[in-house]
Parts: structure tokens; sequence; C-alpha cells
């Protein structure tokens, strides 16, 4: 039958923050089950009939204990609410040194790709202390990323890209689980996660049978797709020069603007329609059904390692200009 | 026992099937759907089983994964939509509804008895879908997988799902109407029994959530057939918007499946420790308040699912708005036993449970209304327990408190007591032993809908089983004793409890239309005095 285990155990930095609330939600419940159980009991035999023709006094409402027992219970909810409201603002935003690593749920296998090429399934290397952030979605239907050890879970959504971070506090071997329910093997889309100290990790990632980083092989899909003929780098090409757009906010046909994150990118190879860059045609063709989740987080990558690198602001041409009001749509618009 | 001129009562009034298919009397109407539920939910409690065998092992060993998907699919389809919805307001409410506020039937009698044909078509379409190969979408039918992926029989499952919803919607109004239009001279609306204002405030819900759920089953219906895209990402559409519409509803109905048991609950305190219901008017608006509030959270079923954060901070707010009428319930009917006089037959046991239970169903609920916790807990073992302490341990344990305590009034019969707390016991420790394993399971990260498990969970999974058939036992029980008495049991006076109802001051079982004259009401609820000298010689 196994060893008993009657708690999980702490893996990550949310862990105890997580076990913290448990204790303090715990013990606010066992008080008020303890006090309701003995008040039934008590009463009950404290004031049981004890003559078959006993008729009670009726009694009056009695508002001050109204009012007691709703203004008590709600001081203490609300504590509950803001607690665990900053455990998950917390848990929300991921630091920005956060290892970057891309995770596609399908039926039924989680795919996990390392930005320097390392892939793997079911199973997830980390290396321990430092910030990891995922970025997922899905091929199909619903998952979702669930890992007990580290007290997290998030939904994996077709044509989203939804995110969840973690920092592993000790080396180990952790389950990983797909938590929504997603058909016949749903209970067999589970895995490991591995949190291994860094220079363990470095070894580990060097290894295997790396074929290039995402944005490599990014690269020679965007070359092969034949997108390199229209965006061109040298704002000549019919559609946007990609270079330094990623990050930057984006002039849209029609007045609105865009941020181009990784949830714009994928629409604007899957629906180029949906969002014109101003000034220039809706000349793109759909990309759906030609490149899978896969490649387009690895064009994602490719058109992220356009983007200037944080302290190379320096930089005197384009790169620069994506965080000015030049979008990079609008320059080529005065050709 | 006097054979000799039989008073005529509703059981005995006309014989023969068409009496019973086409009587327009509530009362029969609610033994028709007696009947009914019980069977659906044997049927559920058969899949439940089944379940609960293949969890005994980490392997999945005894049916496929496939199989074990559409078990835990259909147990919930068949207990919540065909057993939970209909059982207190549809069996109890409609028996005792009426007679309660001292009318002689609902407003609409055969509106009720299409409600019934409606469940019965409704529970045939999903039975139908179940025998031809089963679904296998989760209770929840979540797309895509259950527009795209699934091959089970969604469809005919969904119209199950949408024709019964029509009868809770009829049952509602019926209900509303009822109450306002029907009560006795006197009966002013601070008379009611808080059984009427709990039936009254889930009527609320019923009316105005269901037509949610029909459009929600509607648009799954053309999504599936037709390919619309609304929930298909790849044709634009949202598949999170499913979750939304679905939880507009589905949380509400919660408390469609809560507050009549607490209605029921609030009968058995005070009748059982013969003292008005502590903080009558603060209990009567706790039940109008869930109604409204249940309508505001449903988002807390999705605070994972990729909804904005904000959106997760509002609904974690507004969900802890609903703990509070529930916790002026629990401590106004424990306060209602302070100076009682107490005794503790079998319904005033189950109270005692239902409080109980529902304490600890209610009070996890606070843990998972916290987002911090929820990131964890949420599609883990945890919800499930959480969800079956409120609804098996809250309203199951409700019904059967209120079919124990109006079960003389119902057949003119007693139940053997002994035989009764004896089952009240063992379903309370089975319960117990069933579903707490499960919050540690829950906590531990052993998901929900799982066909194999790590085999560190299994130990849990054991005792869980384990109760489980300590459950089945006392759910088996009463089905022989409440049997058993229909021949064999002591016959009931018109107020064996020495309780205050109206439906305690007509004969048992009670005459065709209710009573000989209609009552005039001079007293408020719950006023002992009233009964005091009648009945206390007889009991």
């Amino acid at each position: 039958m196994g060893n008993i285990q009657l708690f999980p155990v702490q893996g990550s930095t949310l862990a105890p923050e997580v076990d913290h609330l448990l204790y303090f939600l715990l013990a606010v419940s066992a008080f008020f089950t303890v006090l309701i159980f003995c008040a039934i009991f008590y009463l009950a035999i404290r004031y049981r009939r004890r003559a078959a023709n006993e008729l009670p006094e009726a009694g009056h409402t009695g508002y001050t204990l109204e009012i007691l027992w709703s203004v008590i219970p709600f001081g203490i909810a609300m504590v509950m609410f803001t607690w665990g409201a900053s455990v998950f603002f917390n848990a929300a935003r991921p630091p920005a040194d956060s290892i970057q690593i891309y995770v596609v749920g399908k039926q039924w296998m989680w795919k996990l790709e390392h930005m320097e090429g390392r892939r793997e399934i079911n199973e997830l290397h980390i290396p321990v202390g430092r910030p990891v952030r995922l970025t997922m979605t899905s091929e199909d239907v619903i998952h979702s990323f669930f890992v007990p050890a580290f007290r997290t879970k998030q939904d994996v959504v077709p044509g989203r890209y939804s995110t969840v971070w973690f920092q592993a506090t000790k080396p180990g071997k952790y389950h990983l689980f797909c938590a929504e329910y997603c058909g016949t093997n749903h209970s067999a889309m589970i895995g490991w996660v591995y949190a291994m100290e860094p220079a363990d990790y470095e070894n580990w990632l060097s290894g295997g049978m790396a074929e290039g980083s995402l944005a490599d092989n990014g690269k020679k899909l965007f070359e092969s797709l034949a997108c390199v003929n229209c965006h061109k780098p040298d704002n000549t090409g019919r559609c946007p020069n990609l270079q330094g757009v990623f990050g930057s906010t984006v002039h849209l046909t029609g007045g609105a603007t865009v941020k181009a994150d990784e949830a714009y990118v994928r629409e604007s190879i899957l629906y180029p329609e949906a969002k014109i860059v101003a000034g220039y045609e809706p000349v793109m063709p759909t990309f759906q059904g030609i490149v899978t989740e896969d490649q387009i987080l690895q064009l994602i990558e490719y058109v992220r390692s356009l983007a200037p690198k944080p302290g190379a602001t320096a930089a005197p041409s384009s790169p620069a200009a994506a965080e000015t009001k030049t979008s990079p749509g609008a320059a080529p618009a005065k050709r | 026992m006097q054979h000799t001129a039989e008073r005529e009562h509703y059981l005995n009034a006309s014989y023969g099937l068409k009496s019973w298919l086409l009587t327009k009397d509530h009362k029969r109407i609610g033994l028709l759907y007696l009947f009914t539920i019980t069977l659906f939910f044997f049927i559920g409690g058969a899949f439940a089983t089944l379940i609960r065998i293949e969890l005994l092992t980490p392997q999945g060993d005894l049916v496929s994964s496939d199989t074990y998907n559409k078990l835990f699919t259909m147990h919930a389809i068949m207990m919540i939509f065909f057993f939970m919805i209909p059982s207190i307001p549809a069996v109890l409410g409609n028996f005792f509804l009426p007679i309660m506020i001292g009318a002689r039937d609902l407003a609409f009698p055969r509106i009720n008895l299409l409600s019934w044909y409606l469940l019965v078509a409704g529970g045939a379409f999903a039975l139908f879908a179940m025998i031809a190969g089963g679904v296998d979408t989760g209770w929840t039918f979540y797309t895509p997988y259950s527009t795209t992926y699934s091959n089970g029989w969604v469809v005919a499952t969904a119209l199950g799902i949408f024709v019964a919803g029509f009868s809770s919607i009829l049952t509602g109004l019926n209900f509303i109407v009822t109450v306002h239009r029907m009560r006795a001279p006197g009966m002013t609306w601070f008379r009611m029994p808080l059984f009427v204002w709990a039936n009254y405030a889930t009527s609320l819900i019923q009316v105005l959530g269901t037509p949610v759920l029909a459009v929600t089953i509607v648009l799954l219906f053309v999504e599936r057939v037709f390919h619309l895209g609304i929930f298909d990402p790849a044709r634009g559409g949202d598949p999170v918007l499913f979750q939304h519409l679905f939880w507009f509803y589905s949380h509400p109905a919660v408390y469609i499946m809560v507050l009549p048991g607490m209605g029921v609950v609030s009968e058995l305190i005070s009748t059982f420790s013969r003292k008005p219901v502590f903080g009558y008017g603060f209990v009567a608006f706790s039940s109008v308040a869930i109604a409204v509030l249940g309508f505001l959270v449903w988002g807390h079923h999705l605070f994972v699912s990729t909804q904005s954060a904000f959106a997760g901070l509002m609904f974690s707010f507004l969900s802890y708005f609903v703990a509070i009428p529930s916790a002026i319930k629990v401590f106004n009917w424990t306060a209602t036993l302070y100076k009682g006089s107490i005794t503790f037959e079998t319904p005033m046991l189950y109270a005692f449970g239902f409080i109980g239970l529902f304490t600890i169903g209610g009070l996890t609920g606070l843990f998972l209304a916290a987002l911090g916790m929820d990131i964890h807990v949420t599609d883990t073992y945890f919800v499930v327990a959480h969800f079956h302490y409120v609804m098996v341990g809250g309203t199951i344990m409700a019904f059967l408190g209120g079919m124990h305590f109006w079960w003389p009034k119902i057949t003119g019969r007693m139940y053997p007591e002994g035989w009764a707390r004896l089952s009240a016991l063992i379903i309370f420790i089975g319960f117990n032993l069933t579903f707490f394993p499960q919050f540690i399971l829950g906590y531990m990260g052993m998901p929900r809908r799982y066909h194999a498990y790590p085999p560190e969970f299994q130990v849990l999974n054991v005792l869980s089983t384990a109760g489980a058939s300590v459950l089945a036992v006392g759910y088996l029980l009463p089905m022989i004793y409440f049997a058993w008495s229909l021949k064999y049991g002591k016959v009931a006076g018109a107020n064996p409890w020495g309780a205050t109802g109206l439906e305690w001051q007509t004969a048992s079982p009670p005459p065709v239309h209710n009573f000989d004259r209609i009552p005039i009401v001079t007293h408020e609820a719950y006023d002992y005095s009233t009964v005091h000298e009648e009945e206390i010689q007889v009991g």
C-alpha cells in the first residue's frame, strides 16, 4: 500500500506561503467546527426534554447576537480574502529575470521546450533557486499544469498563452499532473519535474540532442516559410520590418494600438487579417494548418530575438525606435 | 387499527395507474417525484460504487479509462440534475408547501403534473444516452472537449438536462405564484414556516438561473452539430466563455440544492426543541440573500482558467459575502436549542448531522474562495470532498431528515425508530469516512477525475472506499424499513411530534383537498403554546 503520507512536500518559494495560509484557514475552521459541535452537544444534553408536556419559553430575537455573529465572521472572512489575494498576486507576477520555458499540452502529453533548444516530453528539468516562467498553450482541449509540490496550477487553453512561474527551493523529483479533465487518458497525462542544482542543470542543458536554440530554429522557419521575402529587415518589404517589434506598441489601421506580445505574434501568423499594421495592406496569407504550435513558439522566439536586448538601449538605429513613438509600422509608410 | 368505514384520504380516494399518472393532486405528484428520484439516486449510487471500487488500487484495473470517465460523468449528471435538484423541492416542497400555507393545492396543478413528466422525459433521454454508450465529458461539459473531441452521447445527454431544466423552471414558477396568491387567511409572509421561505428563495433561482443553462445547452448543441465556432478557438471562438455561462447557472444551482435542505433543518430544529427558530427573520432573509448573492460568484470556479486576475479578485471578494448568511443560519439553529425542550428522534439526529457536516462543507468553501489557496486545491479531491460535504452531508441529510419527519403525515404510519436512528448513525459515520480523507488527498495534490493515481495516495483511497460501503448500507436500510412500515408501522396520529405547522393540523394522511375547512391563521410560526394542550396528552 506504500508509505502513508499526509502532507505534500514543499518544493517552491510559493509552497510555504500557501501552507501558512492553510494553517490559518485550518485554525479558523477548527475553532468554528469545535465551537458548533460542542455547543450542539452541550445544549442538546443540557436542555433535553425531561417531561412530556414541557413547554419552553419562546424567547426573543437577540439583535446584538445577530449583529455579532454576522460582523465577526465577516471580519475573519475579509482577512482570508486579503491573505488569499496577496498570495495569489505574488504568484501572478513572474520576476523579470525568469528562465523562459515553453509548454505545449496535447492529448495526452506535455511537451516542453527550453530556449536553448532542449525538448522534453512529460519531464521538466529546472534549476533550483531561479525563477522559471512557463508560457503554455494547448493543441487541442483545455489542460491544466499542476505541480503539487510547488502549490500552483494554471489552465492551458487552446488558442491562448497562459503563464505560470515558480522557483524551486530544493533539488528533487516532483509530480506533474494534468488537473483539467481532458479525455480518455487524462490520468496518464502526468510526468515529473526535476529540480536540479544550477551546475547540474547547466550540464543537463548542454547535453542531449539539442538541435539549435528556439530562436535559431525560428529563424530557419522564417526563411523556409518565405516570411523573409516580405518582412525585410531594411523596411523595403511589403510587410512590416520585425526588428525591435517584440514588446513594443504597434499602431494599427484605424488608430488602435496593440502591445506586441506572444499572443499578438501568434494571432498575426494564424489570423493575419485580424490586426493590420498602419500603413500596410492586408496581403499576408494565413499559416493555419501550415505551422504547428511548437513552430509558432519558435517563430515567436525568433521575433523576440529581434527585439532590443535590455541594456542595449544605446544602439543608434531601429531597436531604440521601438521604444519611442515611432512605431515600426509608421516609418515605411512614408516610403 | 379500525377497518370499519375507513376515512377517505388522498391515497385511497381513487385507485389504478391512471389515477396516479393523470393526478393533479400535489401530494400524489410529490410521491411520483419520490419514486422517480429514488430510482435516479440508486442509478447514480451504482455508478459511485463502481468508481470507489476502481479507486481501491492505484492502477486502473477494474474498468477501462473510457468507462471510468463515463462513470464519474454519469454519476454526477444523475445525482445533480435528476436527483439533487428536484429532491427536496419537488418531493417535500410539492407535498407540503401548499399545506403549510393553508392552500388546497399549488396554483397550477396541471403544470405541476407537466413538470413531473418533463423530469421523466429528461431522465429517459439521459438514461437512453447512458445505455446507448454513455458520455464522458464530466458533468461540466467543458468546451472544446465536449464540442469537438468527445465521442460520447453528448447531445442526447445535454438534451435530457435541457428538458429536465424546464421541469425545474415550472416547479419554481408554481411555488412562487402559490406563495404569493394562495396563502390562507392570516398567513402573512412573516408567519410562513421557514421551509416555505427557503423553497421560495430556491424557486427564484430556478426561474432566473435555469434559462441560462438552457441557453448554454443550446449553444453547446449548435456548436457540436453545426460547428458555429462560438467556443472553438480555431474559428475565433472562446472555450472559456462556456465556463462562464455554465457556472452562471451551476453555481446558483448549488443553492437550489442546499437551500431547501436548510428549510427542512429549520423545521426539524424547531419541532424537536419545541421552540421557535431563533432569529426567524434573519434565517428567512438569509435564504433570500443566499439566492441573490449566489448569482454574483460564478467566477470563483475560474481562478486558474485564464480569467483576468482582477476578475478573480472580485469573485473571491464576493464569494466571502455568501459565507455570512450561511453562518447566520448555523448560529441561529444552534441558538434555538438554548433553553429548549430537546428530544432525539431520527429527524433531529439528521438535523444535527446536517449542521455539523454543512459547517465543515461551508468552512472548506472559504479555503476555495481564497485565491492563493485555490490555485493549489482547485480541480483536486479537496473540491470533491468540499462539495460532497455540502451536497451529501448537507442536502441528503436534510432530505432524509425531512422524509422521516413527514413520513407519518405522508403515509399515516410511523417508521421504526430504533432502525432509523441506527441508519442515521451509520450514514454519519460512513459519510465522514468516505469524504474526510479526500480533503487530505486533495491537499496532497491528487487531481479529480483520475482513473489511475500514484501509489502514495492509496491508503486514503482505501479508507474512502471503506467508508462508501458503510454509507451504502446506511442508504439501503431506510428503503427497507420505510417499505416495512407501510404495512406494519404504528398508526400515526395527526401530529405525532407535537409540531406547529398547518400540515400537522390535518389528518394523516391528509384528505384529498388537504383541509376540511381552510384554516385561519392567528399565530406566528412555531407557536408551541397552540399545540400544547391538545397534543401533549396524546403524545
